[in-house]
């Protein structure tokens, strides 16, 4: 066991820092998804991607950078630390390992370089109507016909579809087995007819996910990944994927330090805010919480390192990792005070005359909106379904 | 002892939910949130029909001389229905100004156009720099002439933009957190020097931020002592305080029965997922929360006019536990509605943001629970 960086990691920090200072530009930096839409996403991953860092979980062989987990893990905080805007993980994180791992060599030549490049943009199409949590009982219809299927269903939550190119999606290609066995996962362009994307507004106002509604949709025999009806298995290897990526250590510690620093600019009784033994204990009952997060993240990733692909063991760091994120946007919230309440439409320095203090503007909205991230990716409940059977055996 | 209500007080119970079942549909709701007024005058206008508007006035200003359980009957019903008109600022606050220390000409003047519905008024009391101190006052105000000039900034002041009259705390004698020398001044919401910066609330209302900029006021603006406003101040902020915590008991109690309503229908692996007993203990632990918020919002109705010190502890335990129940029951009851609670499309995101809202309103749980033990223990050394 050890924990410090040695001097070529020390070095790699610096030229990571290096390069984002002044490569970053800066009205992405700290920006939401939605404020920077496709535009401003695109526009950092090409920045990436031209240095050839846009997909550090990647093989070499695929464009990836082949660095260590210390490397990895130095790279987030760097990223974190200057607020870079977020990629398309639904194609960087999820859909492009699907490929690499289990694609034909045509799929993996027609579709990884669109993902690292940012040209074509992702979505995900698990859920459905009847199927959230039981994610297995999609009933999205895949019918064979010659070298197409026809596709008829409804997808929802599908997270900014409203920008995809492409959808992949789980549809139902064998209704008379057990429905893990007849499940198959499909690459669909977004532009075939037959598809319509409608938005719905969430409890914070933002248009971030969608209905997408499927109807005769022709999809080619060769958009299908691996086997017909091993769809399940490619699916719960993307999942093993998409929960290691979730507890997102680096920008929660990151909003741990915005939130220290709005304490200090705010008075309570008197007094700086971060002050108050109330707000202080708050604050640092938090800061261990993300301490014991971060080295169960940390554990983790040596076990990856070993080689060791993501189970079960994952699902801690998406329970805590949510938590935590609610927890920071909750303060956050809470330590704004009455500036907590006004709702503001547009980002920072957009409204005129001033409305509080800059860091308030969408404090309220964003604890609104981070509710989502104990739904998503697996419901807290489901994750702890997962331990109490497949860790502890009951 | 005895916590049954009245025949009287079912039957304004009864009007009051029946307005709200037709006129304050979800979708009703939305409507009026979203329109340029952010609210119904008409509506305004029944409630003075139906009396809600005269609850708790005396007989002499056309009131019906209702109490604190009037008060608490008629926001349980509005916050079941997540009512957005100015009732609190207007009725529950701005009357109690008015009840307690209006002068005889100010009751004359003001009460009946409460009660008939002319009048909403707003109380503009938060500073940016005083989190939850209603002592906090830099606002100032200095003597000139035979009244007052009025200087400062007051933060979120909800309901001004429809507001006639503005109630302000200021400054008249003291330093910036003394508790003497603090003075509450009916102002014109027109009145020259007065500037509101609008917007809409995350829960639906509507409020300002308030720019005092050299307000002449007469020395008749004055509501009660010139020098030593903050009892009165503190006073009416614990009525608010209950006739939120009525409000919350019924918001807290609306986001269990929709959740409830919703795990009985929703079906995963095949059953109803109110089977499944992870969630089942969930939903009773929201209903232990919901019935802590009943008796809390019992409680302070029933304390409101309690020796001060009981008064106070009363309001601010009121305060605290509504504070951490709307959360609990809040959050978990987005989270047993999966994806469907992170809609705008369904009612329950609608009265989380408004539970969430309300803790903050008058100070949030840490606040009270801080004063509570002031009050309880003896200030801390
Ligand atoms: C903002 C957002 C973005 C999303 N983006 C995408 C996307 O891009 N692509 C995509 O495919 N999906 C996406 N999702 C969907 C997400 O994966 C589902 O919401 C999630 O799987 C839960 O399903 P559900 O919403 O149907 O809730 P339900 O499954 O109906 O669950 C409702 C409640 O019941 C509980 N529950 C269900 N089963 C059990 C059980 N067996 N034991 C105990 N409790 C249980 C749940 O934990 C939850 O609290 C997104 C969701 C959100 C909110």
């Amino acid at each position: 066991m050890d924990l410090s960086f040695s001097k070529e990691d020390e070095a790699f920090r610096a030229e990571v820092r290096a390069f984002l200072e002044a490569e970053c530009p800066s009205d992405l930096r700290g920006a939401r998804i939605y404020d920077v839409g496709r535009e401003g996403t695109l526009r950092w991953t090409q920045i990436l991607y031209k240095k050839g860092w846009v997909a550090p979980s990647w093989p070499k062989e695929y464009g990836g950078t082949g660095w260590s987990p210390t490397q990895k893990y130095i790279w987030d905080e760097e990223t974190a630390r200057i607020g870079t805007p977020a990629l398309n993980g639904f194609g960087l994180n999820m859909v492009g390992p699907v490929i690499y791992t289990f694609g034909t060599d045509e799929q993996k030549k027609r579709y990884l370089p669109g993902i690292l490049s940012g040209a074509n943009w992702w979505c995900q199409g698990y859920s459905e109507p009847g199927a959230g949590s039981d994610l297995a009982g999609v009933r999205t219809r895949a019918v064979r016909e010659g070298d197409h299927y026809i596709v008829n269903g409804q997808k929802t939550w599908t997270t900014l579809a409203q920008y995809a190119d492409m959808i992949f999606c789980l549809v139902r290609t064998d209704p008379n087995v057990k429905k893990q066995e007849g499940i198959s996962f499909l690459l669909i362009d977004m532009k075939t007819p037959g598809i319509a994307v409608r938005p719905i507004i969430t409890l914070d106002g933002g248009h971030e996910v969608n209905d997408v509604f499927l109807e005769n949709v022709k999809v080619p025999v060769e958009n299908r990944i691996g086997e017909e009806n091993k769809g399940w298995t490619y699916a719960k290897f993307l999942l093993g994927h998409e929960r290691s990526n979730i507890a997102g250590v680096a920008r929660s510690k990151k909003s741990l330090e915005k939130l220290k620093s709005i304490a200090r600019s705010e008075m309570a009784g008197g007094r700086p805010l971060i002050e108050s033994p109330d707000f202080k204990r708050k604050v640092a009952e938090l800061e261990i919480d993300l301490l014991a997060l971060e080295f169960t993240d940390l554990r983790a990733l040596s076990e990856a390192a070993k080689g060791k692909p993501p189970g079960p063991e994952t699902s801690p760091l998406k329970i805590r990792g949510t938590e935590i994120q609610q927890r920071l946007t909750e303060l956050t919230m809470e330590a704004v005070g009455y500036y907590a309440n006004p709702f503001i439409k547009g980002g920072p320095g957009r409204n005129e005359p001033e409305i509080g203090p800059d860091y308030a503007i969408h404090s309220a909205p964003t604890y609104f909106n981070t509710r989502k991230t104990s739904i998503y990716g697996g419901t807290n409940e489901i994750q702890r379904n997962i331990i109490a059977k497949m860790v502890l055996g009951l | 002892m005895d916590f049954s209500f009245t025949e009287e007080q079912t039957l304004l119970r009864n009007s009051v939910a029946r307005f709200v079942a037709d006129n304050y549909t979800f979708e009703a709701r939305r409507e009026i949130v979203k329109s340029a007024e952010g609210w119904r005058p008409d509506y305004w206008k029944q409630f003075a029909e139906l009396g809600l508007l005269a609850a708790p006035f005396a007989e002499e200003h056309g009131g019906l001389g209702g109490g604190p359980i009037e008060t608490m009957v008629i926001l349980e019903e509005f916050g079941r229905g997540l009512v957005v008109e100015p009732y609190l600022p207007t009725v529950v606050i701005g009357g109690a100004f008015l009840r307690h220390a209006g002068s005889a000409a100010q009751k004359e003047e003001l009460l009946p156009q409460i009660v008939e519905g002319s009048l909403v008024t707003s109380f503009a009391f938060a500073e940016p720099q005083a989190r939850f101190d209603l002592f906090d006052v830099r606002t100032s105000a200095k003597k000139s002439g035979g009244g007052y000039t009025l200087n400062g900034h007051k933060s979120v002041a909800i309901a001004a933009p429809m507001a006639g009259k503005l109630i302000v705390t200021a400054r008249t004698a003291g330093g910036q957190r003394d508790a003497k020398g603090i003075g509450v001044f009916l102002v014109d919401a027109t009145a020259k020097g007065v500037t509101l910066e609008s917007y809409p609330t995350v829960d639906g209302l509507r409020a300002a931020d308030v720019r005092l900029d050299n307000v002449a006021v007469g020395a008749d603006a004055l509501l009660g002592e010139a020098e030593n406003g903050l009892p009165l101040v503190e006073r009416v902020v614990d009525e608010a305080i209950a006739a939120l915590s009525a409000e919350a008991m019924g918001v807290h109690r609306k986001m269990l029965e929709l959740t409830l309503d919703y795990t009985k229908t929703r079906q995963q692996f095949g059953q109803p997922i109110s089977k499944f007993q992870a969630l089942q203990h969930r939903m009773a632990d929201m209903f232990v929360h919901v019935e802590e918020s009943v008796s809390m919002a019992y409680m302070v109705a029933l304390k409101l006019d309690a020796p001060e010190a009981e008064r106070k502890a009363a309001a601010a335990a009121a305060k605290a536990q509504l504070g951490r129940a709307g959360r609990f029951i809040g959050q978990n009851a987005i989270q047993l509605h999966g994806g469907m609670g992170m809609t705008e499309e369904m009612a329950v995101g609608h009265y989380f943001k408004r539970a969430t809202m309300m803790n903050i309103l008058f100070g949030d749980t840490d606040h009270h629970t801080r004063r509570f033990a002031e009050l309880t223990q003896g200030a801390a050394a």
